[in-house]
């Protein structure tokens, strides 16, 4: 801000979008916005794995496990994929760890912005489309190999409930109902989730039950770590509700780490599903 | 073809500042105090969307007084310029002062130039630290000057009478209910009488270093309003179906009474406005807000 006059642009009535008017004033601000050629860039940075996220009645958890990879080898053991967008919501990142870090970045600004504007918050259907918008705008570098794909968060003032969006890398989005989960180790956390969710499960127990579907997604594939208790790096967890956002404190994420944990030494395997019939 | 004439830029200078002073005086004053825990802005405004103090930036708010559509455009700008800044560096990297500096050389390079009209507006840029010590409280008037206020300020019309009731009255360290309540009761003061203004014609908003989130901006809602000035709102709400409210304020409706007298004599010489023109109905014409 050490400039004299105010440039015009900042000046001229127009839009509301922080991004839009980066993409005029300063293009080379937004993220992904150096053309690498066309070579495949998917190893050259580091990726982050696996996000899981679901709703209990009156909000929303999503919780991210600490590692990020650079080919074979681990690029990183406390990295943070779980990032609050504003209040009310927050969001997940797999993919390309630096440009998805990025975009975050972006898309708090994006949702300041317009409040600061505007002078009132997007709905939260207008926050999943300006992330939309932000991913779709990465398309050129997801081609090459640098995919960022987020799980986004949210709670509904107007139905008074956590809310769910997935994402694919055009930046199609895809409403989830009751939990979903992202990146390389998804494919084991959502069976996880699948047998332990139930849609009446409180705070407490939901938290218990998204770091058991994280510990499975560690446990089956190589890119997503799980509780490290010798260096006491534990998943990022952050619950959404009437209230505002909250991250819970390591210690709180750690107990209950500790206990899935000791669970697993008794069983490797996890909780068991009850049966149909109730055995 | 037009006869060229000459006009001394003493001459050019004074009939801009004569202009835009005219224009601010048309609206009513916007006061800003520092307070314990912050500081807090207080005017008279009976829209409830369209705002004259805003957020610019976790630390920083902005509140102007003059013709709308002019504020506003300077607030997106601060927006922007503060907005772009913390993306771009880092959210530490935004101050007020960097901020007060843009508008200033804005304000300044339009009010000098010869093919813009000057802006109609005076505003504040404050910017609140760790401690009261380190707060910040900038005015800014039309011509781009920066002053750096200490404790209180008052800008546009009537703003000598409300910053002399003010000076008389303001102490360091308030509590937030104090100084809201000093606030207004200095924004109901003119020369001749007091006016008892209603907390639903009024925008109260504060920097509040006590706010767990980053951002520290937050607007006092009419109800908390209702609830912190009693006597000055109470028959207002009459009509608002908040009886209650009313009722417990009686008791505290001497305590502004004494001030008529005391603020004529300091007004004229520190005077940076012309005292109201027109009757005090006249904000300037407002815009609906830009997209």
């Amino acid at each position: 801000m050490s400039e004299s006059r105010i440039p015009a642009a900042f000046m001229t009535p127009g839009t509301s979008s922080f991004a839009d008017f980066l993409t005029a004033q300063s293009p080379d601000l937004l993220p992904g916005s150096v053309q690498g050629g066309s070579a495949n860039l998917g190893d050259i940075a580091p990726h982050g794995t696996t996000i899981v996220a679901a709703t209990f009645p009156g909000g929303v958890i999503i919780a991210g496990d600490r590692r990020a990879t650079q080919g074979n080898l681990i690029a990183e053991r406390d990295m943070r994929k779980v990032y609050p967008a504003d209040e009310y919501s927050a969001v997940g990142i797999a993919g390309s760890a630096g440009l998805a870090i990025e975009l975050v970045k972006l898309f708090q600004t994006e949702l300041e912005h317009y409040e600061k504007i505007e002078g009132t918050t997007l709905s939260i259907e207008g926050k999943a489309s300006r992330l939309s918008a932000l991913i779709r705008s990465n398309l050129p570098m997801a081609m090459q190999g640098l995919v960022v794909v987020p799980l986004f968060v949210g709670f509904d003032p107007d139905t008074g409930s956590g809310r769910i969006y997935g994402y694919d890398p055009t930046g199609g989005r895809y409403e989830q109902t009751s939990y979903s989960g992202v990146g390389s180790g998804s494919l084991f956390a959502k069976g996880s989730l699948k047998k332990l969710y139930r849609e009446d499960l409180d705070e407490a127990t939901l938290v218990a039950v998204l770091i058991q579907a994280l510990y499975d997604a560690a446990d089956d594939d190589s890119a997503t770590g799980g509780p490290d208790l010798s260096r006491k790096l534990f998943p990022i967890v952050h619950v959404i509700t009437a209230d505002g956002g909250r991250t819970l404190p390591d210690a709180e994420v750690g107990a209950v780490a500790e206990a899935v944990i000791t669970g697993r030494l008794q069983r490797p395997d996890g909780p068991i599903a009850e049966l149909e019939g109730g055995q | 073809m037009s006869t060229p004439f000459y006009v001394s830029p003493e001459q050019l200078m004074r009939d801009r500042a004569d202009f835009a002073r005219k224009g601010i005086s048309r609206g009513r004053a916007l006061v800003s105090l520092q307070f314990a825990d912050g500081i807090v802005f207080a005017s008279e405004n009976p829209s409830a969307a369209l705002h004259k103090v805003s957020e610019i930036y976790d630390r920083i708010a902005f509140a102007a007084v003059g013709r709308y559509n002019e504020f506003e455009n300077l607030r997106i700008a601060g927006v922007r310029l503060a907005d772009m800044r913390g993306y771009a560096y880092d959210r530490r990297d935004v101050t007020g002062r960097g901020l007060a500096n843009a508008y200033a050389q804005t304000l300044g390079t339009i009010f000098s130039s010869g093919g813009e009209k000057p802006y109609e507006v005076e505003l504040f840029v404050g910017e609140i630290g760790d401690s009261a010590a380190d707060d910040q409280l900038y005015r800014l008037t039309y011509d781009g000057q920066v002053v750096d206020e200490h404790g209180f300020a008052a800008i546009g019309g009537a703003a000598e009478a409300v910053g002399g009731y003010l000076k008389e009255r303001y102490t360091e360290g308030a509590s937030l209910e104090d100084a809201i309540k000093l606030a207004v009761a200095a924004l109901g003061h003119t020369d001749t009488d007091d006016r008892e203004i209603a907390a639903k014609d009024l925008e109260v908003a504060v920097l509040d270093r006590n706010r767990t989130q980053p951002r520290k901006f937050r607007r006092i809602r009419p109800a908390t309003l209702v609830e912190i000035l009693g006597a000055v709102s109470g028959t207002a709400e009459l009509e608002d179906a908040k009886p209650a409210a009313a009722e417990k304020s009686a008791a505290e409706e001497t305590a502004t009474e004494d001030s008529a007298e005391k603020s004529g004599e300091k007004s004229a010489d520190e005077a940076p406005l012309a005292p109201p023109a027109d009757d005090d109905d006249g904000e300037p014409p407002i815009a609906p807000p830009v997209d």
